[in-house]
């Protein structure tokens, strides 16, 4: 057991020293230019632990010529304290300062929750990982309109504004301002000609308290789908219906003096209705038209070919990438980056044991292909025993890492049959005789762990695994199974499945990921689209099909249709 | 060997003769037979035709009557003592083979071989 203390300190001073290293070289452009545009900002909300790890000198790079990065940033930032305010929804403009568009449009979009990878990244991976662990990094820069952003502001989905941290708050703010003014235009209506012209106002009967029925009615209800609307899509509505929100207000003040009380509250009411309408046609073009499936999302991770298919259905490509985001932190087993494809030693074995010898010509260009595929050539003609070597191998592991598994289960079964739940009526018949040590399930949990610590180290050695479970959370865990009088199996799932990579987050941090497409990211989903997402470490590359047109051809079957006959072949001998 | 409904079927035969051998109570001819129109044609080995629901001889037993009358395996029954086989169900077939009263029975048989027996020698000769 003392070995395994020190094994795990070293663990966590390693990652700490990880931590604590200077950023090096970043690898891809895309993302260095990102950081030397980026504004380094608070987490909203103050969480994180980042202030010391922020002072980083950004690289030098020259960010005008910069190919990959132009074009929106898109920030979510998920606030988990309310499910309501889906701010992830947010879009922000980007300005580039140097005001031109590529053809490829990256977008930034900022994704809550840490991994506990980048904490513990494995040595060899030299790259800056740390710097997106506390920094909630955003892009300081802006695009130019040009025609093409005129056309998509038209659009539903494209508010973008420079973001800052609380320039987050202002788009819900602005919303939230225009729909109550929009709900008191109707009041405004009916209250402004009796406050300013009641003299001159001819009596309203009858039918005037039914429009006020209907008319309180309506309003409670555009109140509510208002809320419910707009609070979840604070960005969306606006572009579309700000300038009819805008005509209904300045409605309000071009008000010419009506005697007639009972039109001008007819007219309020096919106000309250007009503004109903809108919100109806809000909610089928936002919500429900992207219920329905029609485009199949294939997300591949670049790093390890793990892919899986979603259906979803017109929405455009930055929703689209929330979309998937949302759902590979759930579904997408932790990348592993320990695990990888081939072992060295088969690797290196393919190197081609050829020479080739320039003879002097005179050709340079054509040298190197022919001189390359020569050697692909000889090298294809050459028996090649590496399968061999990689199939044998590769069952090697299988075979050690079962046989660690089966000790691993053992011993944990055993463990558990050393503790038991205690109960109240027990205490009667066993305090005479040995009076047993009553625990709280942390006490239960270390003093169980003890038997198993070394078979789970071993095991999680074998399946590279060991970086993610710390002892003190196996302990955590150890002790979370006890309580729930979960069995030695279910302590166990945790370990033997790589789960979601959601599992291995921390929530507290934001997780940077870059939006990288050839089409505008406002665009539509279409067939053939490709676009990817970048992450340091990996990138998820999702193709776009659409759903194929089914024709569902109906037969009808009589139940008394159903007959049978035997198949006989009878041999009599006679 | 296969037929088209509403026209006459045409082979050629070979006339067998077979007498009965009593084995204790029974008459017994030494051959086994499967086939007829209430079975599967498909499952018939011998058959060219696999919807031919003919009787077919699927089994001789060695030295038995039949084996010693000619008969040999896979040929088609076509009549038995005057009666007809092609159109019958399995179980018909059998009474019309094991009748007590008779101890002989003349079957036509058809065979692969016997037309291209025929053709073979009606080729040889001249057409006059």
């Amino acid at each position: 057991m003392r070995v395994i203390f020190n094994c795990s300190k070293i663990d966590s001073l390693r990652s700490k020293v990880d931590l604590l290293r200077l950023p090096l070289a970043l690898s891809t452009k895309s993302i260095s230019n990102c950081k030397s545009q980026l504004g380094v900002v608070w987490d909203k909300g103050g969480l994180g632990t980042g202030v010391a790890r922020k002072l980083r000198p950004p690289p030098i790079t020259d960010m005008d010529n910069e190919s990959t990065y132009s074009g929106y940033s898109y920030k979510s930032s998920h606030s988990r304290s309310s499910r309501k305010h889906r701010e992830r929804r947010d879009r922000h403009r980007s300005k580039n300062r140097d005001g031109s568009i590529r053809g490829e449009k990256s977008v930034v979009i900022q994704a809550p929750g840490e991994s506990l990878l980048d904490a513990d990244s494995p040595r060899e991976d030299d790259r800056d990982d740390n710097w997106g662990e506390t920094t909630t990094v955003v892009t300081g820069t802006s695009v130019d309109s040009i025609s093409n952003e005129d056309l998509t502001q038209l659009s539903k989905d494209s508010e973008d504004s420079s973001a800052l941290e609380c320039r987050r708050y202002i788009s819900p703010a602005l919303g939230a301002i225009l729909g109550f003014v929009s709900l008191i235009t109707p009041l405004a209506f009916l209250a402004l000609p009796q406050l300013l012209w009641r003299d001159s106002l001819d009596p309203c009967g009858m039918p005037c308290e039914g429009l006020y029925i209907s008319l309180a009615f309506k309003l409670l209800i555009l109140l509510i789908s208002t809320w419910a609307l707009f609070l979840r899509l604070p960005r969306a509505t606006l572009p579309r219906f700000f300038v009819f929100r805008c005509l209904l207000l300045a409605l309000v003040f071009l008000f010419v003096a009506e005697t007639d009380y009972r039109g001008i509250v007819g007219y309020a009411a096919s106000l309250v209705d007009a503004l109903l309408f809108i919100q109806y046609l809000a909610l089928v073009l936002l919500e429900v038209r992207h219920l329905q499936p029609a485009f199949s999302l294939k997300v591949v991770r670049s790093t390890d070919g793990v892919s899986r298919f979603y259906n979803v259905g017109h929405l455009s490509i930055q929703r689209a990438a929330v979309w998937v985001l949302d759902q590979y932190y759930s579904d997408f087993p932790v990348y592993n980056p320990a695990l990888l494809n081939l072992p060295k030693s088969i690797l290196t074995k393919k190197m081609s044991a050829f020479k080739v010898y320039n003879l002097g010509e005179d050709n340079s260009t054509n040298n190197s292909t022919g001189q390359s595929r020569a050697m692909i050539a000889a090298a294809a003609r050459r028996r090649d025993n590496s399968h061999n070597e990689y199939y044998y191998e590769e069952a090697e592991v299988e075979r050690k890492v079962r046989k660690r598994k089966a000790r691993l289960v053992v011993a944990v079964e055993e463990a558990f049959t050393h503790i038991k739940r205690h109960q109240q009526e027990d205490a009667v018949t066993s305090s005479p005789k040995h009076p047993r040590e009553v625990m709280d399930p942390r006490e239960a949990a270390q003093a169980i762990f003890a038997p198993m610590a070394r078979a789970m180290q071993k095991y999680l050695r074998a399946t590279r695994q060991q970086t993610y479970h710390s002892m003190e959370s196996i302990i955590s865990h150890l002790q979370f199974c006890i309580t729930h009088n979960m069995t030695p199996k279910a302590f166990l799932e945790r370990y033997l499945v790589p789960g979601p990579t959601l599992q291995y987050l921390d929530s507290n941090r934001g997780r940077q990921w870059t939006l990288v497409s050839e089409e505008p990211v406002t665009a539509s989903l279409c067939q053939g689209h490709v676009f990817s997402l970048r992450r340091l470490d990996l990138s998820l590359i999702v193709t776009v099909t659409p759903l194929p047109f089914l024709h569902i051809a109906e037969e009808f079957i009589d139940p008394k249709s159903h007959k049978f006959v035997m198949k006989l072949q009878s041999e009599t001998s006679v | 060997m296969s037929f088209v409904p509403g026209q006459p079927v045409t082979a050629v035969v070979e006339r067998v003769e077979i007498q009965k051998l009593r084995q204790g109570e029974n008459l017994i001819l030494g051959f086994s037979i499967g086939g007829g129109i209430d079975q599967d044609p498909g499952q018939n080995p011998f058959s060219e035709d696999k919807s031919d629901k003919g009787i077919y001889v699927t089994r001789i037993s060695p030295k038995g009557p039949a084996d010693l009358a000619g008969l040999k395996i896979g040929d088609k029954i076509m009549q038995v003592n005057g009666w007809d086989m092609t159109m019958v169900t399995h179980d018909q077939a059998r009474k019309k083979l094991t009748k007590k009263k008779e101890d002989v029975v003349r079957l036509l048989v058809t065979r692969k071989s016997l037309e291209e027996a025929v053709k073979h020698s009606k080729g040889c000769y001249p057409k006059p």
